[in-house]
């Protein structure tokens, strides 16, 4: 699927941001179509990279953006681990945003799924190529020759340095043979590897987005309406400019494109205070527009009657009519979820500088090539002039793959013609992001009279990700039902609906997307069910998961229920389900497949008072291949956390259109003092890698729900928990 | 005119002095290791040691911080760096914005309190957000830390 040369006399190397010189190797891979492949090998056009020099530094230039996902360490790993290379010299540059880097977008939890094979087939060739210099400086056959910790050594004891090889391995072909290594023997893959950046973390030494700096550089901050693509009637500037350090203030238009700029009114500053001080000096008025209906409250009971009528079919399996009619027992119920904020720590912002027809940015971004087409389009220039500087993000959840913030600072830059930085305020973030959708969901269910499910109907209504690319969309799309449609039970009727949901704010992905209501929902109701058949939880769904089977998904990876219950059955054994714990406490369990990755956790709480606490997190991972055991098992700690944050808080609403949420005070996380013992098992397997990132988070918020139950036998359907007063 | 103190080092800046520290850290002597959240003291990311005192600098002016000494990131104490060495040692950081704040935080719980319990840890650490969830290793290593020192003393 994808072909690797050796490149190092290639004049085209100063271009993908490597000096001349060194062992280069270039790979051309793609995760599209078979067509693009196919297009690719005949062109060869790589786009991963890895240089060894003759001092023995090793290079790799990272594709995808770290935001937290330890991606910079994983993928690095991989070719070293096969190159045999030596930890300590490996250097890590990050791409800048461009299509010879191939698929450079950092979401849905594949960049080692997607590039695992092939990083590891260049460390093999990497390594293969040094062991044929090093046979033919020293005269003797390759198969005398092994690679190990940055040196080949000859069977005599001869042994030379990676480095010293460079010059001869240079001139060689990449070899038609290679031997992949056992994963017994390997080095760094599956084993705990910390963070290549650890070092710059803590020393406050990282350069974030919002820590580029330039010479001459504005500061700027920008007034949006209130209301989603509402726009400026008029403004009165003559306070804002009396702030010390404000030099400038102009209206900029909204650029009607999903990741265009909102518009509004640009404060350009000396600092980034004075900025934030002459925005809140403005006085602007708006004309709101259309959305300014957007009430959350009448909103959510808008959705709801939609799904508690008829809504249109997207799958009919069997005969739910029957089942339902020859039921012992129906059960239903309704779910209602509000929009979330992705609220990373480090705000949304750029740093642009438009000279003539080119444009240099720097910006933490998950889509570094979204992000120069956007520019591209904006400045009507070409792609050559266009370059996108990565920087570490501070968090990304889905937010920094939407470039708005970008284009702002292009705009900016070109019209003020110096380097801009636009930084958002949190109130900023909170209240003008790519919303988390908000739904509405219905479910019905039949039992028969030994309380299995005979029939399952699941009707939802909500705002879809795709009304941001095709305003005016107000059904749910396919990868949006999927995840509904997809679920691992085994029922013979099963029907799943969408109602009619308009979208009043920009909706976007968030970590886990859609996975977050429907893991919420058809894990809340198969505790219902479970309860309702008088049946142990547990049991009730292995039953519901039913027998070892693989179900076709129409994707790439098809998933097995065997590994469903298996991840299941660690939980259990972990947390030791059925063991009697302290009065008030309880436990609640969720298992959720998605991004092809397995995960179940169960979550002990107690509830005193009526408040809840959690204590432990018992989480069990199937996610195929481990690259870095250490990153797999932070991201399921964070997903615990994440999970919490919106189960106990998280909540976004909308009054006459305005967001009323601003800040960590009304849009609250979860700290320190709430936070529960989070027990994490990685399965051990030799299947594809498959996500981490964000299949860790759906299962949270349900467990709870699930676990409050079993402590006060009182249901809650809806969320945040802070709604009911519970935390 | 006003003179700051930041990790031993004077600087001599021209602001008002009602912008908040972090601000002149920041943006005027270039400091960029302390990060901007929230700008409410609500988050804890632009957490700096006045007089070894934590304070959110982005709620504090300028003018509060003449004559003191800060400490921020960049710079070094002994338990900063031994608490540096035990995050780098947990793999404490995800995306690592937050964790000058958590460090800075942290610092000033052990200058104060040589063996904090679960409960002082999350007392001094309950005013700094971490999205990324990394709190588990942060309570981790900061008990890591008092565990070296005391194997050391």
């Amino acid at each position: 699927m994808s072909t690797i040369k050796n490149i190092s006399r290639r004049t085209f190397v100063k271009s993908i941001g490597l000096a001349s010189g060194g062992l280069i190797l270039a790979c051309n891979t793609s995760v599209f179509s078979e067509k693009e492949i196919t297009k690719n090998l005949v062109d060869f056009n790589p786009n991963l990279f890895v240089q060894l020099n003759s001092d023995g530094s090793l290079i790799l230039i990272a594709s995808r953006s770290e935001m937290g996902n330890g991606v910079r360490t994983s993928l690095t790993s991989i070719i070293a681990d096969e190159m045999e290379a030596d930890w300590n010299k490996v250097i890590v540059k990050q791409a800048t945003g461009d299509a010879k880097y191939g698929d450079q977008n950092t979401d849905g939890s594949r960049s080692v799924r997607y590039l695992y094979e092939t990083m590891r087939k260049m460390g093999a060739m990497a390594k293969a190529m040094l062991i044929s210099a090093a046979a033919k400086k020293w005269q003797v056959p390759g198969s005398e020759c092994t690679a190990k910790n940055h040196f080949v050594t000859h069977s005599s004891g001869e042994k030379i340095g990676f480095g010293d090889l460079v010059e001869i391995a240079k001139t060689l072909e990449t070899p038609k043979e290679y031997v992949l290594k056992s994963p017994k023997d390997f080095k760094y893959i599956g084993k705990k590897l910390r963070s290549i950046d650890a070092e710059d973390y803590v020393k406050g030494k990282a350069i974030f987005g919002l820590d580029k700096r330039l010479p001459n550089m504005k500061f700027v901050a920008i007034a949006r309406c209130p209301v989603t693509f509402g726009t400026v009637k008029s403004f009165d500037k003559s306070e804002a400019l009396k702030v010390a350090g404000v030099e400038a203030i102009i209206e900029i238009p909204r650029v009607e494109k999903p990741f265009g700029a909102l518009g509004g009114v640009a404060v350009i500053a000396s600092n980034t205070w004075a900025a934030f001080k002459g925005k809140e000096a403005l006085k602007i008025e708006w004309d709101f527009g259309d959305n300014k209906s957007y009430n959350s409250k009448t909103y959510m009971a808008e959705i709801t009657a939609n799904v508690h009528k008829q809504g249109k079919v997207a799958k009919d399996v069997g005969n739910i009519n029957k089942a339902f009619k020859n039921a012992h027992k129906i059960i239903e119920s309704t779910y209602q979820l509000p929009h979330l904020s992705h609220a990373p720590m480090e705000v949304p912002n750029a740093v642009a500088w438009v000279q003539g027809d080119s444009c240099e940015v720097w910006a933490p971004t998950q889509a570094p090539q979204t992000t120069r087409k956007e520019v591209i389009d904006y400045l009507k220039t070409s792609e050559e002039k266009v370059t996108i500087n990565v920087t570490f993000l501070g968090g990304g959840f889905g937010r920094k793959s939407k470039p708005d913030y970008v284009v702002e600072a292009v705009m900016l830059s070109k019209e003020l013609n110096a380097p801009v930085q636009v930084v958002w305020t949190r109130e900023d973030d909170i209240k003008h992001d790519y919303y988390h959708t908000v739904s509405a969901q219905y479910l019905k269910a039949s039992l028969d009279k030994n309380g299995n499910v005979t029939g399952w109907l699941h009707r939802f209504a909500l705002p879809s990700i795709v009304s941001t690319f095709s305003p005016g969309v107000d059904y749910a799309a396919g990868f949006e039902i999927a995840s509904a449609s997809n679920i691992p039970f085994d029922i013979k009727n099963m029907k799943i609906e969408v109602g009619k949901a308009l979208a009043m704010v920009r909706i976007g992905w968030l970590r886990s997307v859609i996975n977050i209501p429907h893991g919420f929902s058809e894990n809340v109701f198969a505790d219902e069910l479970a309860y309702a058949a008088n049946k142990d939880p547990l049991e009730f769904r292995l039953n519901l998961i039913g027998k070892d089977r693989i179900e076709d998904t129409q994707n790439e990876i098809k998933y097995n229920t065997a590994r469903l219950k298996n991840v299941l059955k660690i939980v259990v054994k972990n947390a030791e389900w059925g063991k009697q714990l302290p009065e008030n406490h309880a436990y609640g369990l969720a298992v959720h497949y998605s991004f092809y990755s397995y995960v179940a956790s169960i979550v002990e709480v107690s509830v005193i008072n009526k408040k809840v606490k959690v204590h432990n997190v018992f989480t069990a991972i199937d996610c195929g291949t481990v690259v870095n055991k250490d990153t797999v098992k932070a991201q399921m700690e964070g997903s615990a956390i994440f999970g919490m944050s919106l189960a106990f808080y998280g909540k976004i609403t909308a009054k006459d259109g305005a967001i009323e949420q601003s800040n960590y005070d009304n849009y609250k996380m979860i700290r320190m003092h709430e936070i529960p013992k989070v027990h994490v098992e990685i399965v051990e397997s030799s299947e594809k890698p498959t996500g981490v990132g964000e299949p860790g988070v759906p299962v949270i918020a349900p467990a709870i729900v699930n676990a409050i139950f079993k402590a006060t036998g009182k249901r809650y359907h809806n969320l945040p928990l802070s709604d009911y007063g519970l935390v | 005119m006003v003179t700051l103190r930041i990790n031993g080092e004077k600087h001599t800046i021209d602001v008002a002095p009602d912008m908040p520290l972090l601000w002149a850290i920041r943006d005027i002597i270039g400091l960029t290791g302390t990060k901007y959240g929230c700008g409410k003291g609500l988050c804890g990311s632009c957490k700096v040691l006045l007089d070894n005192s934590p304070v959110q600098s982005c709620v504090i002016p300028v003018s509060a911080a003449i004559g003191k000494n800060i400490l921020t990131i960049e710079g070094t104490s002994e338990n900063l760096q031994l608490l540096q060495e035990s995050w780098v040692t947990l793999n404490v950081p995800q995306c690592g914005f937050c964790q000058p704040g958590q460090l800075i935080a942290a610092t000033a719980l052990l200058d104060k309190n040589e063996n904090p319990t679960d409960k002082d840890i999350e007392e001094a650490m309950i005013g700094n957000i971490c999205r990324c969830g990394t709190y588990q290793r942060i309570k981790k290593a900061i008990h890591k830390t008092v565990e070296l020192k005391n194997q050391h003393s």
